[in-house]
């Protein structure tokens, strides 16, 4: 390794504090040139706050930044990209009705007296793009090309402007696996010019699989920095969490009891008027969690949306312990006893201009409990909240504190307790675990195996085999709108691999194995 | 005011999140101001920018704005005006007050709609409906007694704004309508719907014998006026229509605070999805939300009428502003009841300080009418690009990236909760 040549960027004791909460406590961290140092942590960990501070996006309370050895001041990102310095965000900067090329020349255009060479700048793209394997067409619109592609785009926008230091903040988090395989090959070859990257990461497999060393950040503190050589997955979780983390939760087999969930031949179209799910019909009974497996925009959506309340079916009907819900909106299949851990917390699941105490009360607050005669008890809403915070152990704020505030794995934490503190009969967890660490990861699977052993029944949509293996009592998969197959948990990845893409339906056989 | 000022600094932390976008270094340095500092500053940089105006046109802007100051009456206040200068100083705090209530009352119609994530332009035509029904109910039924007739007047009224403001939620909840379109739209079937009404042969033109060449409504009935608290009632003296707006503040307040509405009125607001998904109907919110917008600007119409207009005149309903100055109100107090009243009150104040009739003759009054408009506009512009207020008043320093919003989000989402 190149430990012992000079590091072109050091971080020293930096400190970053937000009202009262500590987001980088003394936080050291050094890059040498040609590594990909990882920087890793549960949500909320302080990851990307320290990578803000010094993209010069937050000006740090104390610590100091050394660049090539000497002190620099960070007040802006311009001054940051001077420095050398690029930054590939988590969503994209990118102007979409742009091409390529204009994207990557935007601010720092080649041509004379304000007239654009574009020619110029395409042949600058062209010959970066080819250095470092970074395949892009630099006359395409951005909003046609594919996400990896618009990744590759930020990662010659900051080479365009001769980064040095390349921060990779959550790059796989949007990527389909054949992508960052793509992206670890790019990373090798910026590696072997020189470049310095920072690589930030929740995810144990990659960082072991692309890191040359790892530092592991806890509640904003350094925790140690460790070479990957050595690493393992449940060393890092255990750094990452600061206890045994159990990768796979226990669970005893399931006590099916009576169905509370009912599909029977459901029909949904989506917003565009096209059927997305084709006679569905399947049970959920109590006591069990189901998985719906399938890869993404199968219809999981719309089933769930119908289910839910959010969508009306086309036809056939939903029966939530033997009451029809089918078409009567929200509110009906609340009083039936859905509760639903929508997919996108951020979008659907929270008000994050709201007081986590508004936050959970979304759910229940026409209750008499929360509210009467128009009239919010604010009291009440506020108790439970002080109650289910404890319960949930979400961090980082009180009743009062506003969800924005929250990190993501904390805001999906109060996502699932407000759901299931709703007291469901049936629970649908859509994708409950995305973009969460394993000590969440962990803690809303748990909560979940409790509620099916309360004699709740669980419907898990998941794209995550991983996901539905460690929880699924059956497995039923979903290509195309229909449920193609049903499995029992210990079928293999490749079986449902098959018939999630649409492979050899030998659904009557499996499903009587089942 | 205790309740006002808490839902004050509960607006204050709401923007204060929603700023959490932004980089933590403004956020923090916005949270220090809690909310309330960024208001008054834009004022004063606003009366700045018009005194640089007065200068410009070689008057001298000292001058100007003392004598507007004292045009507002609020040298009352001081002790040791006394004599006539201190009746004249009563009287003129008189108007103040009296164009402060129905300005508190279209700026909360406006703050009411902004809380819900809707923009009401409508609040002309609100108030102009409440007007026209207002000043029919208030010249008819005499007889009736007092109190009812009044109560009668400022409820029909209410509900006359309420049903005006309303179809502009009918048409966003079942086509989608913008709100900003059709308000707009239905201002100008009010005024025009109040002109019809009033017009020489109209169907409520006056009945009064001397009237029949003036477009005109019939006048109120002694009964319906309110009662003058402060000042002579045949002067335009101080009625009592501003304890309903006081009154009325604190509803607001409660509403947005307190009821199931104001809550699902927030929380469509903000994010309409999440609303949905906890079974919220977006559409039956924003409704109910333009009706009470509606209802508040009905109302501040009825207490101008039963207060001291007492009749209308076509030219009035052509010529009131008060639609926009109620957005400005609303803008400047943050959409809170508390700052919609200091607002409103300001406002007043600068209305009557630089009427006609209180300018000292040495200063072109033109100019100084005109002065009320530009510190309007300038209110209007800093209040809408708040970011640029931070950085002239945080000395040049770089606030620029808080115009960029994405790479905020990313930061906020983990780094401001680590």
């Amino acid at each position: 390794m190149q430990q012992s040549a000079p590091p072109v960027l050091e971080l020293k004791g930096v400190t970053k504090k937000f009202g009262s909460v500590v987001a980088n406590d003394r936080v050291d961290f050094d890059l040498v040139s040609g590594e990909v140092h990882a920087l890793l942590g549960e949500n909320g960990a302080g990851k990307s706050t320290l990578m803000s501070v010094l993209y010069g996006l937050y000006s740090p309370d104390s610590g100091e930044i050394l660049v090539d050895g000497s002190p620099v001041q960070i007040d802006s990102p311009s001054a940051a990209i001077k420095l050398g310095i690029g930054m590939v965000h988590q969503h994209f900067m990118l102007i979409d009705v742009m091409t390529v090329a204009e994207n990557i020349v935007l601010g720092q255009e080649p041509g004379r007296g304000g007239v654009l060479d574009m020619k110029a700048a395409r042949a600058r793209v062209r010959e970066l793009s080819d250095r470092y394997g970074l395949a892009v067409e630099p006359d395409a619109r951005i909003e046609n090309i594919t996400v990896g592609a618009q990744q590759r785009v930020e990662i010659l926008k900051a080479l365009y402007r001769n980064a040095r230091i390349l921060v990779l903040d959550e790059p796989t988090a949007v990527l389909t696996a054949q992508e960052a395989r793509g992206l670890t090959g790019v990373l090798n070859r910026l590696k072997a010019d020189g470049t310095a990257i920072v690589f930030i990461s929740h995810k144990l497999g990659e960082v072991l699989e692309v890191a040359d060393r790892i530092t592991v950040l806890r509640r904003g503190k350094k925790v140690e920095t460790v070479p990957r050589r050595g690493a393992t997955e449940r060393s890092l979780a255990r750094l990452v969490v600061g206890r045994d983390v159990l990768l796979a939760v226990e669970k005893t087999p399931g006590k099916p009891d009576r169905p509370l969930l009912e599909v029977s031949d459901l029909h949904v179209r989506d917003d565009r008027g096209l059927e997305q799910v084709s006679g569905v019909s399947f049970t959920v009974r109590g006591g069990e969690i189901v998985a719906l497996a399938g890869v993404d925009g199968n219809g999981q959506q719309e089933l769930v949306d119908a289910i839910a309340g959010l969508r009306a079916p086309e036809s056939g009907s939903v029966t939530v312990d033997g009451r029809e819900i089918g078409g009567g909106g929200v509110r009906a299949a609340t009083r039936a006893g859905v509760a639903h851990i929508a997919q996108d917390r951020q979008q659907r699941g929270l008000v994050l201009p709201f007081t986590l105490a508004e936050n959970l009360a979304l759910r229940e607050y026409r209750a008499p409990r929360f509210s009467a005669w128009g009239w919010l008890r604010l009291g009440a809403i506020k108790e439970r909240a002080r109650t289910l915070l404890k319960e949930y152990d979400v961090r980082g704020g009180g009743p009062e504190t506003y969800a924005a505030a929250l990190s993501g794995g904390n805001q999906q934490k109060v996502c699932v307790a407000r759901e299931i503190a709703s007291d469901p009969k049936l629970l649908i967890a859509h994708q409950p675990t995305r973009g969460l660490d394993v000590g969440a990861i962990e803690f809303v699977h748990s909560r979940l195996i409790a509620e099916r052993d309360r004699g709740r029944a669980v419907l898990l949509v998941s794209l995550e085999y991983e996901e539905v293996k460690a929880l699924a009592d059956r497995i039923l998969v979903i290509y195309e709108g229909k449920i193609v197959g049903e499995f029992s948990p210990d079928a293999s990845e490749e079986e449902l691999g098959i018939a999630m893409t649409g492979g050899s339906r030998q659904t009557e056989e499996v499903a009587g194995a089942g | 005011m205790s309740l006002l000022k808490e839902e004050l600094e509960a607006e204050a932390g709401e923007s204060g999140a929603a700023a959490a976008r932004s980089p933590a270094s403004l956020t923090a340095f916005r949270r220090g101001l809690s909310g309330v500092t960024v208001p008054i500053l834009t004022a004063v940089l606003a009366f700045i920018g018009g005194g640089l105006i007065v200068l410009a046109t070689g008057h001298d802007p000292l001058t100007t704005y003392s004598s507007i100051f004292n045009g507002t009456g609020l040298n009352w206040l001081f002790p040791w005006v006394s004599g006539s200068e201190r009746a004249t100083a009563a009287g003129n705090l008189q108007q103040t007050l009296i164009q402060a209530t129905p300005l508190l009352l279209v700026g909360l119609a406006v703050a009411f709609a902004f809380r819900a994530g809707l923009f009401n332009i409508g609040g002309q035509g609100q108030y102009t409906l409440g007007g026209i029904v207002a000043v029919w109910v208030g010249s008819s039924f005499s007889g009736m007694p007092a109190v009812l007739h009044i109560t009668f007047a400022i409820v029909a009224a209410a509900a006359a704004g309420a049903a005006w403001g309303g179809i502009a939620g009918v048409l966003k909840a079942t086509t989608g309508a913008n709100e900003v379109i059709t308000t707009i739209m239905l201002n100008w079937a009010a005024i025009w719907f109040g002109v019809y009404c009033f017009q020489l042969g109209g169907p409520l033109h006056s009945s009064a014998k001397d009237m029949t060449t003036t477009p005109v409504s019939n006048t109120v009935v002694a009964g319906a006026k309110l009662p003058v608290f402060w000042g002579s009632s045949t002067l335009q003296g101080l009625d009592v229509g501003i304890f309903i707006a006081i009154g009325l503040a604190f509803v607001f307040a409660i509403l947005i605070k307190r009821t199931r509405l104001g809550y699902e009125a927030r929380a469509v607001g903000f994010n309409p999805d999440a609303a949905e998904s906890a079974g919220m109907n977006a559409g039956r919110t924003w409704l109910r939300v333009m009706m009470i917008c509606g209802a508040f600007a009905g109302i501040a119409a009825s207490l101008d009428i039963l207060g001291w207009k007492f009749d209308l005149f076509t030219n009035d309903i052509q010529a009131s502003q008060i639609g926009a100055y109620g957005i400005a109100v609303a803008l400047l107090g943050r959409n809170t009841a508390g700052g919609t009243a200091v607002a409103a009150l300001l406002f007043g104040a600068l209305l009557t300080g630089t009427s006609n009739r209180n300018i000292n003759l040495s200063i072109d009054p033109t100019l100084v009418q005109y002065l009320t408009f530009m510190i309007e506009g300038l209110i209007v512009l800093l209040v809408s690009t708040d970011v640029l207020t931070l950085r002239l008043i945080r000395g040049g320093q770089r606030v620029g990236l808080a115009l960029r919003r994405r790479p905020a989000e990313t930061g906020a989402e983990k780094g401001g909760g680590a």
